[in-house]
């Protein structure tokens, strides 16, 4: 459909909550070295779509999945794959900063020890939080608690934190949506910088930011009659917020919606 | 849903409505002035051209405002970008009239060399154009707006027809050509108003179906 590579794409994907079917038979293509934006009314099944990427949903117990998530050509989801080292590649950014209450030095330290990085690890503290364009807030402050900073601080840390194990997709999950305006923008200008070496996929409530900040749109709701959700249409985000083929997308972006 | 800005839309739509009308009357009265060689009637053209701006400007600062404060997307966008190019349009529409009314007060005391041949139909005819045309845009008519750029060609036509009318006049009597020339500009005037009418024609196609292309190229 487009001339982007795709490195995550799902064939047929439902995910259950026991015998709750949350997502119904998503077909989808994630480009890579784009970003791609996940909208839709709430409880139509974004964020459970977004975990199954890096198969977050399994700590829910009772969850699973049918169909496959072809991750550069391999099943996520095949029995000989490890989940920890899938979140590795696919690492995870969440609504609320969560920063380790250790110092920031350490909160981009941490799980690069713990993955057995062999390097300098000032050297990857230091070009991490350049990535995450948050090193020259803090190069003078790295042993100070990360919890000092400020929220959008922190979540430029948590950004830098999923970069340190150098991953290839970053998974945001409504990263801004508790930060003011103009911390919202620092997260959506890093994630134009990082687009070039990481492909993004972000949940967002905010449709102004998706329209903004993203290059191709998935637009979700839940199917006819039940309360599970599917993808009713993706395309470029330019279309999608100027001429969306959908009548249900249209009536959403215009907020007509229910 | 979104009572408030479904009421600015609706608002925006009159005001166009409006404009339109203004914009439709210049036309006929320029025209109507000038067949009369009334001068003072010309003169209140031009002034009314004053009221047709202000109103252009109007409409456009409210789009900017509903733009800012309503974030509109897809159609309702296409929408509004459609109504701040028609009120563009309209405006040079009225420009038009306006510049009729200012070759007939040029003239002077001269009188019309010719009978005015086909120019009042010409002049009935884009004021019905337009007319339609903004009607087919507020009712989002498809149909309409496809129909009427055709009538352009029916307008170049005749615009054609005063042309080698006045040629050939031309040919028989070169002392004759200012007032000639009054005759041809003032049937050109009303060639572009026709030309402008497909525009409207073609934003109402964009703002239904999210096409922007060009339905002739007679409007170079």
């Amino acid at each position: 459909m487009f001339e982007n590579d795709t490195i995550i794409e799902t064939r047929h994907l439902n995910i259950y909550y026991g015998d709750f079917k949350a997502v119904t038979d998503v077909e989808l293509k994630i480009p890579a070295k784009r970003i791609t934006a996940i909208i839709g009314p709430s409880g139509c099944g974004k964020s459970t779509l977004l975990r199954a990427f890096n198969r977050m949903n399994e700590l829910i117990p009772g969850s699973h999945i049918d169909g496959e998530i072809i991750f550069e050509g391999k099943n996520l989801y095949d029995r000989d794959v490890d989940p920890v080292e899938v979140r590795y590649r696919i690492g995870m950014v969440f609504q609320r900063p969560n920063p380790f209450p250790k110092s920031i030095y350490e909160n981009v330290a941490w799980a690069a020890r713990i993955h057995g990085y062999k390097g300098s690890l000032d050297e990857l503290v230091e070009s991490t939080l350049k990535k995450a364009a948050l090193w020259d807030e803090v190069k003078d402050i790295l042993k100070q608690s990360a919890l000092s900073l400020s929220g959008g601080q922190q979540q430029r840390l948590c950004v830098a934190r999923a970069l340190a194990i150098q991953p290839e997709v970053i998974l945001m999950d409504e990263p801004a949506s508790a930060l003011d305006p103009i911390a919202t923008l620092k997260i959506e200008e890093l994630m134009q910088s990082l687009k070039e070496n990481y492909t993004i996929v972000i949940v967002t409530h905010n449709m102004q930011q998706a329209a903004r900040a993203s290059d191709y749109t998935a637009m979700m709701m839940l199917t006819d009659g039940t309360r599970s959700g599917t993808v009713i249409e993706f395309d470029e985000t330019n279309k999608i917020f100027t001429r969306p083929r959908d009548k249900r997308t249209e009536d959403y972006v215009t907020g007509r919606f229910g | 849903m979104r009572a408030t800005f479904e009421a600015e839309l609706n608002f925006l739509k009159d005001e166009l409505l409006l404009l339109g009308n203004l914009v439709e009357q210049q036309i006929i009265d320029s025209v109507d002035a000038f067949k009369k060689r009334d001068a003072n009637a010309s003169r209140a053209v031009i002034e009314k051209d004053l009221k047709v701006n202000t109103k252009r400007f109007a409409i456009e600062e409210q789009v900017l405002i509903t733009i800012a404060t309503q974030q509109p997307m897809a159609h309702d966008l296409r929408l509004l970008a459609s109504i701040l190019e028609i009120a563009g349009e309209l405006e040079r529409i009225g420009d038009y009239a306006k510049g009729i009314g200012t070759i007939n007060i040029r003239m002077g005391e001269q009188e019309l060399i010719v009978p005015l041949i086909k120019i009042p139909v010409m002049a009935e005819k884009c004021a019905r154009m337009l007319r339609e045309a903004i009607n087919a845009f507020v009712n989002e008519d498809l149909d309409r707006a496809k129909l009427i750029p055709l009538e352009d060609d029916e307008v170049d036509k005749l615009y054609n027809e005063v042309y080698h009318t006045l040629l050939k006049l031309v040919v028989k009597d070169e002392n004759s050509i200012e007032r000639i020339s009054w005759i041809l500009w003032v049937a050109h005037n009303l060639e572009r108003v026709a030309d402008r009418v497909t525009n409207i024609c073609e934003r109402t196609i964009f703002t239904v179906t999210g096409e922007l292309k060009e339905i002739r190229s007679s409007d170079q």
